[in-house]
């Protein structure tokens, strides 16, 4: 018994000691780690010319950018919603040949680099791209049309909503579903009163972020939509613009995205927390 | 959001367990927990000295340059033999901050000098961009912008010594077009609207794309539609008419070249020198309509390497110099003065 006690007891500082030692040196690594992610979106915040904010904000070039991104952004999400829930349904119910790779081709946006997607679009909706004759034909034009922003948009942000409500569908039990056709409930039924509802946080806060994604969107557009206020020009592009210009327009509008986005994550968050806790994970 | 947990809302898992293992933890047990704790601090050491090394790596290896700042430059200068200064490479190096319509020449002057055991390196852009970022503290020995708005803001922000800006050389501005001739028989045709002279700039359905106003091309063009809406034979109607049919202002001017050439856009108002990059036709604009581009060149105040910066600019505006830029189709420095 003795040698027991002693041997906690010796290994109770031992514990401790090392204890703080672990501790600390996570602090470090926390600190350092966490103070660089943040530096950044700080010195931002600090340098917002404050007194001047109402002259910045009222700006047109300021004004008509939110515009266009507020509008480009929620067509873009209506879009991703429409046409991305079925297929983030498909994708969570069934299963085919191809479709990991589907999966795989799908999420591509997600990677590759936002350059990259400008010219992949021009390269295929453009007026020399694959289908440039075909649109040509059918009188649809889209390079440099506020259109072209939206396609751009969809495209990066599009993977984000999949990923989400795919998840979603999947956290959805098939029993429920057969319970319901039991009582007679027809397909659509059952999508709408059954996998819908249950299914509703995740395809939100896919959604909250797949928007976000959506306004921030920067390297596509400039390539495919090219820089037109009021038109193409949105609040990233005009703060690429504004930046060899005028500094403090940057920031100001920098600062508005930076909100935003912080608004955004933490609606995300919040949404997926409580899925998380129906789900009792 | 983890998908398949949602059948199992199971509180009681993991709760209340950890108090039991250690009350009953002896000597063993001890020494276990004893050895799991330091495993986990030297971890945490490690993913912390690991951190430390990677800030400490960046902090000193990026922001080693030679003479950091302009204080211990003059203290090195005066100090050291010159010889000393470059004991790891032969080479000098210049960092050349260029507006991208000197992209070729440049890099022609670039090879030259290279030969001579000076190594250039460029950052091609905006000269508004550019200067924001000379502005903001990018480090660079030579800024050559494509006007003197540019070259303006960049004295104004204090990085370049007003006075030692020289004129390097001039340009003009053209109109560049796909034109009918130039397709290769992928149809295009319908809405792609040919331009063969000035007054079909502004042709409805035209589009056109111009550099934003903040770019010296984009400003040079504006002040072009000027001059040409100031002629009877364009009308004071010109200008507008012409903006109307503006799809995009890009960022520089090579981007304005990158859209006509795609076939984007059916027409564009580049510099000369742009449009003879290109295969894409020409449209001349008249010397009493287009104003003269002036480029500026100088070295930064605080330049990493001030003797290097020295002799790109000699370099640059030699009898030697001028002739390569000439060759790629600017006008001589003299022209601008």
């Amino acid at each position: 018994m003795q040698t027991e006690a002693g041997a906690y007891t010796q290994a109770g500082p031992g514990t401790s000691w090392s204890r703080i030692a672990g501790a600390l040196a996570l602090a470090i690594a926390v600190a350092l780690f966490a103070g660089f992610l943040i530096l950044p979106v700080v010195a931002l915040l600090l340098r917002v010319p404050v007194s001047a904010l109402g002259e910045y904000v009222t700006r047109p070039v300021v004004l008509d950018a939110l515009k266009l991104s507020l509008f480009t952004s929620l067509c873009s999400l209506g879009l991703m919603l429409a046409l991305g829930t079925p297929v983030a349904f498909v994708l969570a119910r069934h299963r085919f040949a191809g479709k990991p790779l589907l999966e795989t081709l799908i999420e591509m946006p997600v990677v590759l680099p936002p350059a990259v997607a400008g010219v992949a679009l021009l390269l295929a909706f453009g007026r020399r791209g694959l289908l440039g004759p075909l649109l040509d034909t059918a009188g649809v034009e889209l390079a440099f049309t506020t259109a072209a922003v939206v396609l751009a948009q969809t495209f990066v942000a599009s993977p984000f909503y999949l990923r989400s409500a795919q998840a979603a569908f999947q956290s959805v039990p098939v029993e429920l579903e057969q319970v319901a056709a039991t009582e007679g409930a027809g397909r659509w039924a059952r999508f709408w009163n059954v996998i819908l509802p249950l299914s509703l946080p995740g395809i939100t806060g896919g959604a909250v972020i797949a928007w976000a994604r959506a306004l921030a969107e920067f390297g596509a557009t400039i390539l495919f939509a090219g820089n037109f206020q009021g038109r193409t020009q949105t609040m990233p592009l005009a703060i690429y613009t504004q930046m060899e210009s005028d500094l403090n327009a940057a920031i100001v509008m920098s600062a508005i995205l930076v909100c935003s986005s912080f608004a955004l994550l933490v609606t995300f968050r919040w949404l997926s927390r409580g899925q998380l806790e129906i789900t009792g994970t | 959001m983890r998908p398949g947990c949602r059948h199992h809302p199971d509180p009681r898992e993991g709760r209340s367990r950890q108090p039991e293992e250690r009350a009953i933890s002896t000597g063993t047990a001890a020494h276990v927990k004893l050895t799991a704790g330091a495993v986990q601090a030297m971890l945490a050491g490690i993913v912390a000295g690991a951190l430390a090394l990677a800030v400490l790596a960046i902090l000193t290896g990026c922001a080693q340059r030679p003479p950091a700042s302009a204080t211990q430059a003059t203290s090195t200068r005066g100090a050291a033999t010159p010889a000393t200064q470059t004991p790891s490479s032969p080479q000098h190096t210049v960092v050349v901050f260029a507006a991208s319509s000197l992209k070729e020449a440049f890099e022609a002057l670039g090879s030259n000098l290279e030969k001579q055991g000076v190594k250039v390196e460029y950052n091609l852009g905006g000269s508004q961009a550019l200067a924001a970022q000379l502005a903001q503290g990018a480090r660079a020995d030579v800024f050559a912008s494509a006007d003197l708005r540019t070259m303006q803001s960049a004295i104004d922000a204090g990085v370049i010594v007003s006075g030692t800006q020289r004129v390097l050389a001039t340009n003009r501005l053209v109109v560049v077009t796909q034109g009918a001739g130039t397709g290769t028989g992928t149809g295009t045709g319908r809405t792609a609207v040919a331009i063969t002279d000035l007054h079909d700039l502004m042709r409805p359905g035209l589009r056109l794309v111009l550099a934003d106003r903040t770019v010296p091309v984009g400003n040079y063009s504006l002040q072009m539609l000027d001059r040409l809406a100031a002629d009877p034979a364009y009308g004071p109607g010109f200008k507008e008419r012409v903006l109307a049919n503006v799809v995009s202002y890009e960022n520089n001017v090579r981007q304005v070249l990158a859209k006509v050439q795609l076939g984007e856009a059916d027409a564009g108002i580049v510099y000369a020198t742009d449009a003879s990059t290109t295969t894409l036709r020409t449209i001349p604009v008249p010397d009493r309509y287009s104003p003269l581009a002036r480029y500026y060149i100088a070295p930064l105040k605080d330049a990493p390497h001030p003797q290097a910066a020295t002799v790109f600019i000699t370099y640059a505006l030699s009898d030697e110099g001028q002739q390569i830029l000439q060759n790629h189709g600017f006008g001589r420095a003299q022209e601008g003065k």
